[in-house]
């Protein structure tokens, strides 16, 4: 039993330790960063660079750097369009669970708040799979709540087995496992591995997170190495703005990104930016002090440390501000969404994680993204 | 900047210039590596195996000696150079020239990386000299490797940094230090070498073909502390223009 009385930083039986010192030099250069340290002038050189530097990167997060968005845009667009053309992909989330075993404070699913909670039937999950896919989208997400008991990574696989039938891309957003679990997941047809740290800073982390697996910060950290020791082709990284100093936040996020791509060379990065969202029972959640141009000022400065890197812009956003995204820095719009336990074919079975701001169809984001002069793409991806 | 310092396999230098020792005659070495300030000097060991006239003898007191394999065809041939050198006593600094080929004396990666492997876990600083490639870098990492010495043109060719966007992308890339070596053939082009972030430059024929021997020694050298100097001052920006006061992109959040 993980609960408070856990320390946060100790790995826990089963969770498998593997030989990196990635956190070490993310958590020492998140602890060394003082946002406020940086001056217009750091800000103009991360913008003159060739190549973004970690120091670059820094300033450009930096509250320096809010008075020169439109020049930091300019910079991200012309990398954006240099890597990604105007392709934009599309997908969505599927949540085939929502039992979990963790009590984090800021989550909807977390294990204390009072929810209907569901699991969906293998039958279940085929006909919304179908209904998604009659959508004309070709790769799907696959979420579950964080239970292995009620949500086994046997579960997961024959989910992503069913989901290979109807998709060409698949993705997994479930709680971290072990290497040799996520080689069977990436066998079963998965290849991507979204893991969220939620907040880098280690002490704000144990105050969110009071009981369950989730609470072991190095084990969730590590997750994105482990995946692709697994095999995986594709890691995702994110915090959840709002949490802690989001500045911090977004630098750690980046940097963990950052080491990870020199460490494996061959890994497709990708970055998720939610800000926090009212849940059900608690309405007063909000991202704080992350406006929309601090938000579009951090998914900038992951475009320019890592121009290659996937941005994906969830519907936590508006769809205004999601359309002018995307094409600038973001790469990757969902669509369709529904963050209920299912409700793509039949009503959702179990609560929403948190409220959308977007609900808009697969067709309507669609036509928005060719309004904007850019390409839809359903895939470009093939799984050997 | 007095602690700037280049470190190899443990050991520091102060000097960023690597001088070669082939092509021109044996008593004006010493005058060459004074004045560039060399603090290593290469030299082929096929070239300190002779009875008369070893190279060996000219070099002066105190200069780090880095021997290469020149004529190694293969990996296995530049390890058994590599501890002849270490048994003559030229130390455990070993540059790796492996070639195929002795018309363009291109360096052979896969076998250089067999060669590092060896070499590194016998102990040696091992400087591998290779074409550029970013795949082969991170596998000379791997190997053990002290630094990565990609070429800047071919060997002896003074056509300079032709391979430019290729080392760039090495210095961004390899946390070790990244020494252009080969094909530098004027002082501005080492200093631009240097400019871009390289550690080191290591020339040769460029010297060792100018009308001046030692003056043109210097003249490298102060033009490799230039760009180090640049390097390390951050280059000024290039004003873009046509920027304008409007804001295309980023008006949509005040809308």
């Amino acid at each position: 039993m993980i609960d408070r009385n856990t320390s946060h930083m100790e790995y826990q039986e089963g969770m498998e330790r593997i030989d990196s010192d990635i956190m070490e030099r993310v958590i020492s250069s998140m602890n060394a960063y003082d946002p406020d340290s940086y001056t217009e002038k750091d800000v103009k050189a991360a913008l003159a660079a060739e190549y973004i530097t970690p120091e670059h990167f820094a300033a450009l997060l930096s509250p320096s750097a809010l008075p020169f968005l439109e020049e930091m845009a300019r910079k991200a667009q012309t990398e954006t369009r240099k890597h990604f053309g105007n392709s934009v992909s599309m997908f969505t989330p599927l949540y085939i669970a929502n039992y979990c075993e963790n009590h984090c404070v800021y989550c909807g699913f977390n294990c204390k708040n009072r929810i209907h909670r569901a699991r969906l039937t293998h039958d279940e999950i085929e006909r919304e799979l179908q209904a998604i896919a009659r959508t004309g989208l070709e790769e799907i997400l696959l979420l579950t709540g964080e239970s292995r008991h009620m949500s086994d990574v046997e579960y997961i696989g024959d989910a992503v087995k069913l989901a290979k039938k109807y998709f060409k891309n698949i993705g997994i957003e479930i709680y971290p496992l072990n290497s040799d679990e996520y080689r069977y997941l990436h066998e079963c047809g998965a290849d991507f591995v979204c893991v969220y740290q939620e907040t880098y800073n280690s002490d704000k982390y144990e105050t969110l997170h009071l009981s369950g697996h989730k609470r072991i910060y190095p084990y969730r950290f590590h997750a994105q190495e482990r995946a692709l020791m697994g095999g995986m082709r594709g890691v995702a990284f994110g915090a959840l703005l709002g949490l802690d100093d989001f500045r911090r936040d977004a630098f750690a996020t980046g940097l963990h990104a950052y080491y990870v791509q020199r460490k494996y060379p061959q890994a497709e990065i990708s970055f998720s930016c939610p800000r926090l969202r009212p849940i059900i029972n608690n309405d007063k959640i909000n991202p704080k002090d992350v406006h929309e141009p601090q938000l579009l000022q951090v998914m900038m400065a992951y475009r320019l440390l890592l121009p290659f890197a996937g941005i994906t812009i969830s519907t936590r956003e508006a769809a205004h501000f999601r359309d002018n995204v995307i094409g600038l820095c973001a790469t990757k719009i969902s669509a369709g969404v529904e963050v209920g336990v299912g409700g793509h074919e039949e009503e959702a079975k179990g609560d929403e994680q948190f409220e959308i701001s977007d609900p808009r169809s697969v067709d309507e984001v669609y036509q928005a993204i060719k309004a904007h002069g850019l390409q839809p793409v359903m895939n470009d991806y093939v799984y050997v | 900047m007095t602690d700037d310092k280049l470190i190899l396999g443990g050991h520091e230098f102060s000097s960023r210039f690597i001088l070669g020792s082939g092509k021109y005659s044996l008593d004006l070495i010493k005058a060459a590596v004074e004045q560039a300030g060399a603090q290593i000097i290469t030299l082929a060991l096929r070239r300190a195996n002779s009875e008369s006239g070893n190279i060996l003898d000219h070099i002066p007191e105190g200069i780090t000696l880095l021997p290469n394999t020149s004529g190694a065809r293969n990996a296995q041939e530049a390890v058994r150079i590599a501890r002849l050198a270490r048994e003559c006593g030229c130390g455990d600094f070993v540059k790796i020239e492996i070639m195929r080929d002795s018309k363009y004396l291109l360096p052979d990666n896969y076998e250089t990386i067999r060669a590092t492997e060896i070499l590194a876990k016998e102990g040696f600083v091992v400087l591998p000299y290779m074409y550029p490639d970013l795949n082969v870098a991170r596998d000379l990492v791997n190997a053990g490797a002290a630094a990565v010495m990609p070429l800047g043109a071919p060997i002896g060719s003074n056509k300079g940094l032709a391979t430019r966007e290729f080392i760039k992308i090495l210095i961004q890339e390899i946390d070790l230090p990244i020494i252009v070596d080969a094909g530098i053939g004027r002082p501005s082009q080492a200093c631009e070498a240097m400019e871009m972030g390289a550690a080191a430059v290591m020339a040769n024929t460029a010297i060792a073909t100018a009308g001046d021997i030692p003056a043109m020694a210097e003249a490298f050298k102060k033009a490799i502390e230039a760009g180090r100097t640049a390097y390390l001052s951050g280059l000024g920006r290039v004003i873009d223009k046509g920027a304008s006061a409007s804001s295309p992109l980023t008006g949509f959040l005040y809308q």
